[in-house]
């Protein structure tokens, strides 16, 4: 499959740069197809445009496959089953019921209205597609649409990134741009088949929405701004994210105001899409009526106001025809708009009509803010901060072609290139606070690198076809033209530059080959692994499937009865409602956090105390990940610390230095005795000390930590074993009820 | 297990003919009683009891604790609905049984009636432990009151004790005047166990300690501590009477006169055959048995159970809760059954009204609340069997259409709204069209 892929992956950069080199009559190849095909150059350039792009767009969509081919056309990891619920929900019952669906299997006994603490985008966009798929009589399962919904959406991405970097620089740089995001780890990461999370189509509309928008600030059209409002709609439905945007966009106006590139065309263009866009926004019923009263979203309004200002004293200006009366007025009207401002927005906050910012945003701003303030938002691996080794895993070669990138954009300055040297700046320092935010930089960084590839070849092509062509007449269009600063400092020292071009072009053309290997390799080995299948490898090499999450769900679902509550830590609450049919206590929307520390509070207690948490949510079964035995190292004794801090967070009785002996964490003979008798470590080693793991070690020789486990003697009162997968990684507990004579 | 117990329910209405003199839901009463002798001695001399029981319809098994036959089960299936224990000193039963499967006999659902007395065996303790009950560990003690013995006799270990519960369920309707006598050994509850409780106390000047010798320190259990006569009634509804004296039941004390030292009052009759006849009745099930109809609850105006609630809807709710005579079902009455509206806490909780034919009911608003409610219905009353009854039921919040459409207060706003867009129509055609 690797195999297979690279020259494919090679190619479509390569193809690009001979797009450039088409431009000239004389070559060969181009003068057969001119003869046999009768086309003109401008058509044999868009035949090959579009054919490029077609490649892209195909090989956008295979790259994201390894997964559906390796393991099986399933969902991937935690959230994605969340969203295959409700989809397929909505595909059985329609939208009207989905949009009012009260989900009482979820936070029981709390409940979640779904329709209003979703994004309904991702959704509603598989189950159109499905619906037209029906309509057309393709009988698929929605199984299948939901887990090839990422890479389709991925292989759009590839269009919109053409269309933008188009927009910004060239056509060039747009099928480098495409070439580039179609293969790019950091997006391919959360856009493989079968990770049908919101970011699958989150990113298409993120990038289409800022597209549309600087074309709109191009042209000042009304259309190109009604229709950025309308894909501004459509990430908002999709992605949270959108907060993004609604940021961004007022920050790139701000600056084109500060930097005087203030415009009718910019005018027009905010306030349409941002006046249509706020209004169908709030159409989203989980955004409501926070587009105009949360803090995120205050800085667009202030902007929008800001802009209306400015037109306004355009127009006295352009009446008074008085630079001195002008300078006073001007002076009045900003400092009475900034008072005005001011008082606003203090008495919005301070009567609550403003909410405060919310805490995923400020840990954005101040990256230690949750780590402090906020356990579990800290506690999600992907709101971590990003490590330097996979910005390099991510981005690869376009970590040094960026920079390149913002100084091309910096010698070109326009509307378009300033909007994407903001983009790529804000989202890469968003992309070093939060790992997943990564996703979020790639494509801006894609496009920026893209113009760095893109205006070199096209410098150095220029440079050796403008040698050839000295002695001919003017050249033809294309790149000729363009470059006349490279032409003029090419008539010095003719042989050298040749040679110096064609050995950067032959390293250009490595690196770009370096980086499709690169990106085959990481999604193959990295991305396309579904983690709820675990893949290992064994001693001779061979790889062993670890199918123990879906085993477990299935018995949950044929083995209990139909109402029975299952506890368990809240990354499986999504799962067992989708695989196992179960209801949950709490699950990975947490959106409640007193109900998450009751969980963790019960499995950090004695078995006694904890019976009685469970016995006050009706706890029927208690679900816990363990892997001691593979080796799996994000089970639950892994993520106990977090359990333990978001308990303490509410319940202060749970103190996390009771579970820690000299700092450390320990489930040896040296860990602490609350530690050794809590409920959860007794669920995870309940038999364990019976069981030899490894060839030469004691029993009960923990494989993922590394030790051999401190109690292995472990009885359970109130609760019996009911299930254990066969590679032990999930067991499941039966809550046994009260004694009959006590 | 609903099931379970409804088919068993279903398979012995069709047997009803054949096997009527078994227990069931629909008729709980006891009527196979195994009763374990150490001594079979105790059959004449105990014989009162035993005929009262056979009076009331009661096939009684005399068995030899020891019998190497002894089996309360045979195929997975009980052979008895009760048993009664009249084997102080066995320290092993014959055959299969031991104190586990005892235990297991009771937590089957099935009733026990146990008595210890003094020189009681570990068998017989560890059996008494299990039901929440513990014997004075000195195994030579007995109770020894001063103060109200019973005269006749002059002895100080027969006690002629009156303090008994207050509980027309568990010792019937008509008072037991005379003093029920006992002679044996003394236990104590235990503090955890709530579901054990005295029925005859000793009164404060009892004590516990060997009459033959002299106390040497002061004696482990004292005054009112002292439970004589003790009921259990098991989560299960199983119910469970323990003795601490075998005599109690003896045709000797049930015929002797009464009479407590330093009281006037003198009984031709001691209360033991009252007292015994009643506890057993009740121990029997033949009385304070209550079974509950399925929660019934619909909207005001309806007749079919919801699968969900809304927020704010009036609903009905109501329960049929009958009580076991003995014979027949009868209706219960009672004004302190009580509905929870549950989720986490109660959100409604409301006495249910009775229309004296077994129909409980009342109507309440759902709070202003959504979640995974439970119609919940915890009857615990002395001496009468537990109801612990859920039904668990989703309340959601309004749809998006049924909200009003327009609000009658925002009337300003729509006209501004309307009048804004009208006049900037206008203005845009004065302003387009107007040189």
């Amino acid at each position: 499959m690797g195999g297979k892929e690279d020259p494919t992956a090679n190619g479509s950069p390569k193809s690009e740069s001979m797009a450039g080199k088409k431009a000239s009559p004389p070559d060969l190849l181009s003068s057969i197809s001119l003869k046999s095909l009768k086309l003109k150059t401008k058509q044999q350039e868009l035949l090959l445009r579009v054919s490029i792009l077609g490649l892209v767009y195909v090989l956008a969509f295979i790259a994201r496959l390894f997964s559906v081919l390796r393991y099986e056309s399933m969902i991937h990891e935690f959230d994605p089953y969340f969203n295959y619920r409700t989809t397929l929900f909505l595909t059985e019952k329609g939208f009207y019921e989905f949009w009012n669906w009260f989900d009482s299997e979820s936070w029981y006994p709390l409940g979640r209205i779904i329709g209003g603490t979703l994004y309904p985008g991702l959704m509603v966009t598989a189950a159109l597609i499905y619906w037209t798929l029906r309509f057309l009589r393709f009988f698929v399962h929605i199984r299948e649409v939901c887990v090839l919904t990422a890479p389709f959406f991925a292989s759009n991405t590839t269009l919109v990134a053409y269309f933008f970097g188009k927009e910004i620089w060239d056509t060039g740089a747009g099928l480098v741009a495409a070439a580039l995001i179609a293969i790019c780890p950091g997006y391919i990461s959360r856009s493989v088949a079968g990770s049908y999370d919101n970011e699958a189509v989150a990113i298409f509309a993120l990038l289409l929405t800022f597209y549309l928008f600087v074309k709109a600030v191009k042209t000042g059209s009304l259309s190109w701004a009604l229709a950025s409002a309308f894909g501004y709609f459509y990430m908002v439905s999709a992605w949270g994210g959108y907060v993004f945007i609604i940021n961004l966009i007022p920050l790139y106006v701000l600056v084109l105001l500060i930097t005087a590139r203030y415009s009718l065309r910019l005018y027009v263009a905010y306030n349409c899409m941002y006046i249509l866009g706020m209004l169908l926004a709030m159409q989203i019923r989980f955004v409501g009526f926070q587009h105009v009263q949360s803090g995120e979203h205050m800085g667009a309004m202030g902007v929008f106001l800001l802009m209306q200002v400015f037109y306004f004293l355009d127009w006295v200006k352009h009446q008074l025809n008085d630079t001195k009366l002008f300078q006073t007025f001007l002076r009045i009207t900003v400092t009475s708009a900034i008072l005005v401002g001011g008082i606003a927005l203090g008495v919005g906050t301070a009567s609550g009509y403003i909410s405060p910012w919310t805490g995923r945003f400020y840990s954005l701003l101040d990256p230690t803010y949750a780590k402090d303030h906020i356990p579990i938002i800290a506690s999600v691996s992907e709101h971590q901060p990003t490590a330097w080794s996979s910005f390099m895993f991510d981005y690869h070669i376009l970590l040094f072609l960026f920079p390149a990138g913002l100084y091309f954009c910096f010698k070109r300055l326009s509307d378009a290139t300033i909007f994407i040297v903001m983009y790529g700046l804000t989202s890469l320092y968003f992309a070093g606070v939060m790992v997943r935010l990564i996703l979020v930089a790639t494509p801006a960084v894609c496009l920026i690198s893209a113009i760095a590839v893109s205006a070199t070849v096209k410098n150095l092509t220029s440079l050796l076809r403008t040698k050839q062509k000295v002695p001919q007449t003017g050249s033809t269009k294309g790149a000729g033209s363009s470059k006349s600063s490279s032409k003029v400092t090419l008539d010095q020292s003719q042989p050298f530059q040749k040679n110096g071009a064609i050995a950067l072009l032959v390293g250009v053309f490595y690196l770009l080959s370096r980086y499709a290997i690169h990106c085959t390799w990481v999604t193959s080995e990295a991305y396309s692994s579904p983690s709820i299948v675990l893949a290992a490898r064994g001693a001779h090499g061979n790889r062993i499937i670890f199918d123990d999450y879906r085993e477990a769900y299935y018995w949950l679902r044929q083995n209990t009865p139909t109402d029975a509550k299952v506890m368990s830590w809240w990354d499986y609450g999504y799962q067992i409602t989708a695989m196992g049919n179960r209801t949950v206590i709490v699950d990975n929307n947490t959106w409640n956090n007193t109900h998450i520390a009751t969980v963790g509070r019960a499995m950090s207690s004695y078995e006694d105390e904890a019976y009685d948490i469970m016995r006050s949510l009706d706890v029927n079964y208690v679900l816990v990940v363990f892997g001691g035995v593979t080796g799996y190292s994000s089970d639950d004794i892994n993520k106990f610390l977090w359990m333990v801090r978001i308990g303490g967070g509410v319940y202060p009785v749970i103190k996390e230095p009771d579970y820690l002996v000299n700092g450390e964490f320990r489930v040896d003979k040296g860990a602490s005795p609350k530690m050794l008798n809590c409920l959860m470590y007794k669920l995870c080693y309940y038999r364990f000390g019976e069981l030899v793991t490894e060839y030469g070690k004691p029993t009960g020789y923990d494989r993922a930590r590394g030790v051999e486990i401190g109690n292995k003697d472990i009885k359970l009162e109130h609760l019996e074993e009911a299930y254990t997968t066969s590679n032990w990684i999930v067991r499941i507990y039966r809550v046994k009820p009260p004694t009959n004579r006590l | 297990m609903m099931n379970l117990s409804r088919s068993v329910a279903l398979i012995s209405l069709f047997l009803l003919p054949f096997l009527s003199s078994s227990f069931s839901v629909d008729n709980p009463t006891d009527r196979r009683v195994l009763v374990l002798l150490d001594d079979l001695s105790l059959k004449s001399s105990h014989s009162t009891f035993f005929n009262t029981l056979k009076s009331r319809g009661f096939d009684l098994d005399f068995k030899s604790a020891d019998d190497s036959k002894l089996a309360l089960q045979r195929y997975g299936q009980y052979l008895y609905d009760g048993l009664i224990i009249f084997a102080p000193s066995t320290e092993r039963f014959g055959g299969s049984l031991d104190s586990k499967s005892v235990a297991d006999f009771v937590d089957s659902g099935r009733d026990l009636i146990l008595s210890a007395d003094t020189s009681a065996s570990d068998l017989i303790r560890g059996i008494a432990t299990e039901c929440g009950v513990d014997f004075d560990e000195d195994s030579s003690a007995m109770v020894i009151d001063h103060s109200s013995f019973s005269v006749s006799d002059g002895d100080h270990t027969l006690i002629a004790a009156d303090d008994l519960v207050k509980s027309d369920v568990i010792l019937g309707k008509s008072k037991i005047e005379a003093p029920v006598l006992f002679r044996g050994v003394a236990h104590s509850l235990n503090p955890t166990n709530n579901l054990v409780l005295k029925v005859l106390s000793a009164s404060p000047s009892a004590y516990s300690a060997n009459p033959t010798s002299k106390l040497s320190s002061p004696p482990q259990l004292t005054g009112s501590a002292i439970s004589l006569v003790s009921v259990m009634q098991a989560r299960n509804n199983a119910r469970v009477v323990i003795s601490g004296s075998l005599q109690l039941f003896s045709d000797r004390l049930f015929r002797s006169g009464a009479q407590k030292s330093g009281s006037p009052d003198k009984y031709e009759k001691s209360g033991n055959e009252q007292f015994v006849t009643e506890l057993s009745k009740w121990v029997f099930h033949e009385r304070g048995h209550l079974k509950a109809g399925s929660l019934v609850h619909h909207r005001v105006g309806e007749t079919d159970e919801p699968a969900i609630y809304r927020i704010k809807d009036d609903l009905e709710f109501s329960v049929e809760i009958l009580e076991w005579s003995g014979k027949s079902w009868e209706p219960y009455v009672a004004d302190d059954v009580q509905v929870q509206f549950y989720m986490m806490s109660p959100y409604v909780l409301k006495t249910l009204s009775t229309d004296k034919k077994g129909l409980f009911h009342t109507s309440f608003k759902v709070p202003d609340v959504y979640g995974v409610f439970q119609f919940k219905v915890e009857y615990e009353k002395l001496g009468y069997t537990t109801l612990s009854l859920s039904k668990q039921i989703p309340v959601r919040p309004y749809r998006h259409n049924e909200y009003e459409r327009f609000i009658p207060t925002a009337y300003p706003y729509y006209g501004a709204c309307f009048t804004t867009m009208a006049g900037f129509f206008v203005f845009s055609f004065v302003y387009l069209y107007h040189k």
